[in-house]
């Protein structure tokens, strides 16, 4: 049967902030625009992201892009590419006064002006007194932002291919990128997009861990699709874990609990926090809390049938404390774990919250390789938003900051593709040797017979990924994980499908989000490997410090023989001068 | 709607709502009637902090015919 093909100017593959962010700066031209997305557009993750987005208008306390930048610098442990912040922190400003225009409906103040929330890691005047610079609508910005660019996509006639799953970038000899082959989920039916862009714009991969925050189709596929086109992944190994996710579920339960009087428990009954942090106990810092959770399940004091969590107490608060100041933590234990948290205790451990890594790209959303001693642009293809890693957020990413990544640079990737198509008229000739090996990757999974179940192969992987790649980094538990996943990897072609319909086979959809899962996965735990010093959120009980003498460098690894790569931290901003490393103490 | 069609729809960009809406399709979809399973369909198209306000943070449904659907999803 002949495959069906479409062609466009521009492919955005995602339509969450980032992807529609790119898509609506091509609005004002005749380009020809197709976004695909494996879920309706406003069904992306952004959705979840209710905090806000950082900027410094300076409306509620005195503020500038200057003071946001040596936060983003500090914030990241000085692994953040400082122009790329300090182009990010500029941006923003217009970037939000852009989203206003497009209609999203910031909470102001009675001056009329955007509203603006104080968040960890603010500061005034480098490193001074709390500074204000979130601006949110409501308890819904990540929504608000998602309805607003969407209505206005729609408008401009941007052509959305909702519920289609993209399968594999195309390339040509020369490696630039000619589009993608997707498949729509409802019929099965394969369909090749060519375009003289592609952005990827495919969001983070949190299901990597069995307990992750993130949403079901985190599954890093954009990554992964990068990863099989030949180009590396970028500092990997940075995840940012929170202490309190629900025990072998994943949903967050707020620092505030903790803020409330809502203190950890092992086994024993034992406050362990004390034992950690003896100061600041249960309020440490998320790594700190985090890793003396995994040392206590680590160490035999868990609890559970299984010992493999610990204890969120707020019951001692009272039942009135708990259902007025807490509700929604109520909820959520109700809900999710089965237990009245004014009257018991949560099951918590840390959940997989959120990656820094991804895709390399420069300020304009090309995404580099290196080549010889440098690095060049591959030809056609972007990518944007928390997919890549156009290296903000460094080593840690600060609250706030990510919606403010994926919209900037989504911006500039769009910005970027209108020059490009100026420059390029036509369509390169098409590829036919890489259709072919981007259709095997889907008539694999016609195969019949026995073999191993999906789900057995992914709970194993995302466990395996917890255990040996998680919040607990020695080189002996991540040298057996990295052994571990390569030995699952190789049980994936036993993977058979038992369900071989074609109609919304959400197994099949399943299966191909595993192999992305593999390949994102096994990229965090080599790079973790690899990296013997602590920083930001990488942090190794062997190697302690950070290391700038010898570790003040991305990490890139590619797939192919899991080799890894490194390159220089552009330490050199755009106008300003560079902040140089210091101790980062809050 | 068909059941395979139903289970995409449960995929949603906030993991609370993908866990407590796959839950009841396994759980309760198939034994559930007609009009709980219709119910269930039209709920799956509203935005997802529509769904958060109903079945996470217990808001009552404008329309008192989805509540107690979403008292089964809710899993309380
Ligand atoms: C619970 C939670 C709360 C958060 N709160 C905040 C906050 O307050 N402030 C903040 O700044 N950040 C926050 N974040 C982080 C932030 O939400 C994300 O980093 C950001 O939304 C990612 O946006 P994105 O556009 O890159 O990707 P997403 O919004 O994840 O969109 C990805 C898109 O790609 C599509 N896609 C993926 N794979 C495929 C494929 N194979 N084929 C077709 N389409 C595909 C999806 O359908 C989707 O449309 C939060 C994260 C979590 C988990």
């Amino acid at each position: 049967m002949a495959l069906n093909k479409r062609r466009f100017d521009a492919l955005i593959i995602g339509a969450g902030g980032a992807g529609l962010n790119a898509a609506i700066q091509l609005a004002n031209t005749d380009a020809r625009v197709a976004v695909v997305s494996k879920v309706f557009p406003t069904r992306s993750h952004t959705v979840a992201a209710q905090g806000g987005v950082n900027a410094a208008l300076a409306n509620v306390l005195p503020d500038n892009w200057h003071w946001h930048m040596f936060d983003t610098v500090k914030g990241s442990d000085y692994l953040g590419d400082q122009d790329a912040i300090e182009f990010m922190c500029r941006e923003a400003i217009p970037t939000v006064y852009e989203l206003e225009h497009n209609g999203v409906p910031f909470s102001r103040l009675d001056d009329g002006k955007i509203y603006q929330r104080a968040f960890g890691g603010q500061s005034q005047d480098f490193g001074g007194a709390q500074a204000a610079r979130t601006c949110a609508a409501a308890d819904r910005t990540g929504h608000a932002i998602l309805h607003a660019l969407y209505q206005q996509n729609v408008r401009a006639r941007t052509h959305f291919f909702d519920e289609y799953f993209a399968i594999d970038l195309i390339r040509d000899d020369e490696g630039a990128i000619l589009g993608a082959l997707v498949m729509e989920i409802e019929t099965g039916e394969p369909l090749l997009i060519e375009a003289k862009a592609t952005v990827l714009a495919t969001g983070g991969c949190g299901q990597v861990y069995r307990t992750t925050s993130n949403a079901h189709i985190n599954t890093g596929d954009g990554m992964a699709m990068a990863l099989r086109a030949g180009i590396p992944l970028m500092d990997m190994e940075f995840f940012q874990f929170h202490p309190t996710g629900i025990a072998g579920r994943g949903m967050l339960i707020t620092e505030g609990v903790r803020g409330e009087g809502g203190y950890l428990v092992n086994r024993d009954g034992e406050r362990f926090m004390e034992r950690y942090a003896p100061n600041a106990k249960d309020l440490a810092s998320r790594d700190v809390v985090s890793r003396a959770i995994v040392t206590e399940v680590k160490e035999g004091r868990g609890c559970g049938p299984q010992a493999d969590h610990v204890l969120l107490k707020v019951d001692h608060l009272g039942e009135e404390i708990v259902s007025k100041r807490l509700p929604g933590i109520r909820e959520s234990g109700r809900i999710f774990a089965g237990v009245d948290a004014a009257h018991e205790p949560l099951p918590v451990f840390p959940t997989a919250h959120y990656v820094m890594g991804g895709i390399p790209t420069d300020p304009y959303g090309r995404v580099i390789v290196p080549q010889g001693t440098g690095e060049e642009v591959v030809p056609g293809l972007y990518a944007a938003g928390e997919c890549a890693c156009v290296s903000v957020h460094g080593a840690n990413r600060l609250g706030g900051n990510s919606l403010l990544d994926i919209l900037v640079f989504g911006r500039a990737a769009g910005l970027d593709v209108i020059e490009n198509l100026q420059e390029h008229k036509n369509h390169r000739p098409m590829n036919e040797s890489s259709v072919e090996a981007a259709m095997a990757r889907l008539t694999r999974w016609d195969q019949k017979g026995e073999g191993i179940s999906i789900r057995e192969l992914r709970d194993e992987f995302r466990k395996t990924m917890e255990d040996h790649a998680g919040v607990f980094r020695t080189e002996e538990i991540m040298g057996e994980g990295v052994e571990k996943l390569k030995a699952l990897r190789d049980r994936l072609p036993e993977v058979r499908l038992h369900d071989h319909s074609k109609v919304f086979n959400t197994a099949r959809v399943e299966a191909l989000e595993l192999e992305n899962l593999f390949d994102t996965g096994i990229a965090i735990a080599y790079s973790a490997l690899m990296r013997k010093e602590s920083r930001g959120a990488h942090s190794r009980p062997d190697y302690p410090d950070r290391d700038d003498t010898n570790w003040m460098k991305h990490s890139l690894y590619f797939r192919e023989d899991d080799r890894m790569d490194y390159k220089p931290v552009r330490t050199k901003p755009l106008t300003v001068e560079t902040f140089p490393p210091k101790a980062r103490v809050y | 709607m068909a059941k395979a069609s139903l289970r995409w729809q449960c995929r949603r960009g906030m993991l609370e709502l993908d866990f407590v809406l796959e839950r009841y399709l396994d759980r309760h979809y198939d034994a559930a009637d007609q009009t709980e399973q219709g119910l269930f369909a039209r709920l799956l198209s509203a935005q997802d902090p529509e769904l958060q306000l109903w079945i996470l943070n217990g808001v009552t449904h404008p329309d008192p015919a989805f509540q107690p659907l979403i008292a089964k999803i809710r899993g309380i």
